[in-house]
């Protein structure tokens, strides 16, 4: 689904991704882990092109993402993402939100479009917040509306940008919720996100990074139970210590 | 009582004031009162003018008409006065966000079309009157309405050129808005009345009114763009993160997230640069049209009426305050919503 080949990215001279080889299969899911600056986020937003890399390949569901707007038109088409500050269009309302890409794009009708926002808000469990506006959400249940708006693309690949990072603690657990519930359902996703809990119950693999490096990469069994190198023992020491 | 302790002797600084106004009303109110009001003459009598103490409202009286509607020819003073309330009329009907549907710019050609033969004449019997001879309250708010109904889509074109990612169009924008704010309206409109004519081809003509019309816009879209970008510089990543990855292309993802967002955010700096343009349409005066201040600046050119300029300036402001009043409080009550 996702293939990575050396890939190499660099903000004016920093570089923030180093030859990076990555495979995402198609149903797997992928969790990223790795300290704050170790490129996580700019690995997963290569995937959508919400950044360019400068060298190596990027290929999703069998397009090669290059300056060529048509791929890109392509490959967006076919992945949702989720933001750590859910990036919810504030003069729409949540229905809007969830109707305006389908509509706008791929040119379903209005009804249509309604309808299947609905049936994802109802999976996201807040069908009833459709005519209110994301500032009179609670942070938990606009995140849920920004992973229904995403799903209503129906995307053939999910990525979340730690997607509870923003959040306060008792919201977490009903975005996971809802994430645990898509992943089982069969959906190709790459997480990045501190939420170790998540990884080990859902992720097929865990990849961990450090300054722009894939370091680790392997089930979370292993990863959790036996990490290979000292950083990735060093950092769940962090994450998990407390 | 508490109520006027509390807001006007709230501390010692605040009762100074409250004190030493109460003495500037005391001191100025009274004689503005007798002025104006009790020593005034209505009649329009240039001699008990000159013989009273007070305002002369009979000038505005005697020269209502001239100051209205300018050099129209004065037996068909009728057809700009509908078409003036007709403009103010489609104005307020605008301001009620119910109407704003689709058919809300039909209702404008239809009235603009009825406005525009009303002025011309020319059809259904009614003579033809060359728009030389326009003038008055009628040309200050065709100046305007015409002005910022082409100057505020040009000027997000050129607010959006100005942010694109092809530097031909960014040079562009960034040149042409650069270049007229650095000129003032003044020598454009002279450069439009004197050296446009210059670089027409021969034979082909643009009047002066089409010409200083074509100036305001243009000087008022690079104002109105700056204000436009400002809005647009408002606006988060995150939006447009969200909008590529929903694969939205550009002239969608412009017109359905980004501008909605940054003209909202726009709407107090806008309204200044309305009111800024709608009284910068006076100095089309310069260039010999006659709007609504330079009728009255003519009719005080009258040797039987000479010195009645406070009188007339003071009708001049009041006219220009109640448009820039209900402009501004119609902002307020949408910054509101």
């Amino acid at each position: 689904m996702i293939e990575m080949i050396k890939v190499s990215k660099w903000f004016a001279s920093f570089q923030a991704l180093k030859e990076v080889d990555l495979a995402v299969g198609r149903g797997e899911k992928v969790v990223v882990c790795g300290p704050s600056g170790s490129g996580k986020s700019t690995l997963i937003r290569l995937v959508n092109r919400l950044e360019a890399h400068q060298e190596g390949r990027v290929i999703v569901d069998g397009v090669e993402l290059t300056d060529d707007p048509r791929a890109i038109d392509t490959v967006r088409r076919e992945v949702g993402m989720v933001f750590q500050s859910f990036n919810l269009f504030p003069h729409l309302t949540v229905l809007e939100n969830l109707t305006l890409a389908p509509v706008w794009v791929k040119r379903v009708p209005r009804k249509e479009a309604e309808e299947t926002a609905m049936h994802f808000l109802a999976r996201v469990r807040i069908p009833e917040q459709a005519a209110k506006y994301p500032s009179q959400l609670s942070g938990g249940q606009q995140q849920r509306v920004a992973i229904a708006r995403a799903l209503c693309m129906r995307p053939k690949l999910m990525l979340f940008d730690e997607p509870t990072s923003a959040l306060d603690p008792e919201m977490i657990k009903e975005v996971l919720d809802v994430m645990v519930e898509l992943a089982r359902e069969g959906m190709t996703m790459m997480v990045v996100t501190h939420e170790m809990g998540f990884a080990k119950t859902v992720a097929d693999r865990v990849v961990f990074m450090d300054g722009g490096r894939v370091v680790e990469a392997a089930p979370p069994a292993e990863f959790f139970g036996a990490p290979k190198t000292d950083r990735a023992r060093l950092f769940l020491s962090q994450v998990l210590g407390h | 009582m508490r109520w006027l302790r509390e807001n006007f002797f709230g501390g010692w600084a605040s009762g100074v004031f409250t004190l030493l106004l109460i003495l500037i009303l005391w001191k100025a109110l009274p004689p503005f009162i007798d002025w104006a009001f009790l020593d005034a003459v209505w009649r329009p009598d240039p001699k008990a003018c000159r013989a009273g103490e007070g305002a002369c409202w009979g000038f505005i009286a005697e020269k209502h008409r001239f100051i209205l509607f300018g050099t129209y020819p004065y037996e068909l003073h009728w057809r700009p006065a509908i078409a003036t309330v007709l403009l103010i009329g489609l104005w307020i009907f605008s301001a009620f966000r119910v109407f704003w549907k689709w058919w809300l710019s039909i209702v404008w050609l239809v009235g603009l079309t009825l406005i525009g033969i009303l002025m011309w004449g020319g059809i259904f019997g009614m003579r033809y009157v060359e728009n030389e001879r326009w003038g008055g309250m009628i040309l200050t708010l065709l100046l305007t309405t015409f002005g910022l109904a082409f100057a505020f889509p040009l000027s997000i074109l050129l607010a959006l050129g100005r942010r694109s990612d092809m530097p031909v169009i960014r040079a562009l924008c960034v040149g042409y808005i650069e270049l007229i704010r650095g000129v003032p309206l003044i020598s454009l409109l002279f450069m439009a009345s004197v050296m446009l004519p210059l670089f027409l081809p021969s034979g082909v003509t643009i009047d002066k009114l089409l010409r200083a019309q074509i100036a305001m816009i243009l000087f008022a879209a690079a104002y109105l763009a700056e204000v436009v970008r400002g809005g647009l510089q408002a606006i988060p990543q995150g939006q447009y993160d969200a909008a590529h990855a929903l694969a939205l292309p550009y002239w969608r993802r412009t017109c359905l997230i980004i501008l909605p967002q940054a003209l909202r955010i726009s709407v107090p700096p806008l309204v200044n640069t309305f009111i800024g343009f709608f009284k910068d349409t006076s100095l089309v005066l310069i260039i010999g049209l006659f709007d609504l201040l330079s009728t009255i600046k003519i009719s005080l050119q009258d040797r039987t009426w000479t010195g009645f300029g406070v009188e007339a300036y003071l009708f001049a402001s009041l006219v220009y305050f109640a448009f820039c009043f209900a402009m501004s409080r119609y902002s307020r009550s949408f910054e509101r919503k």
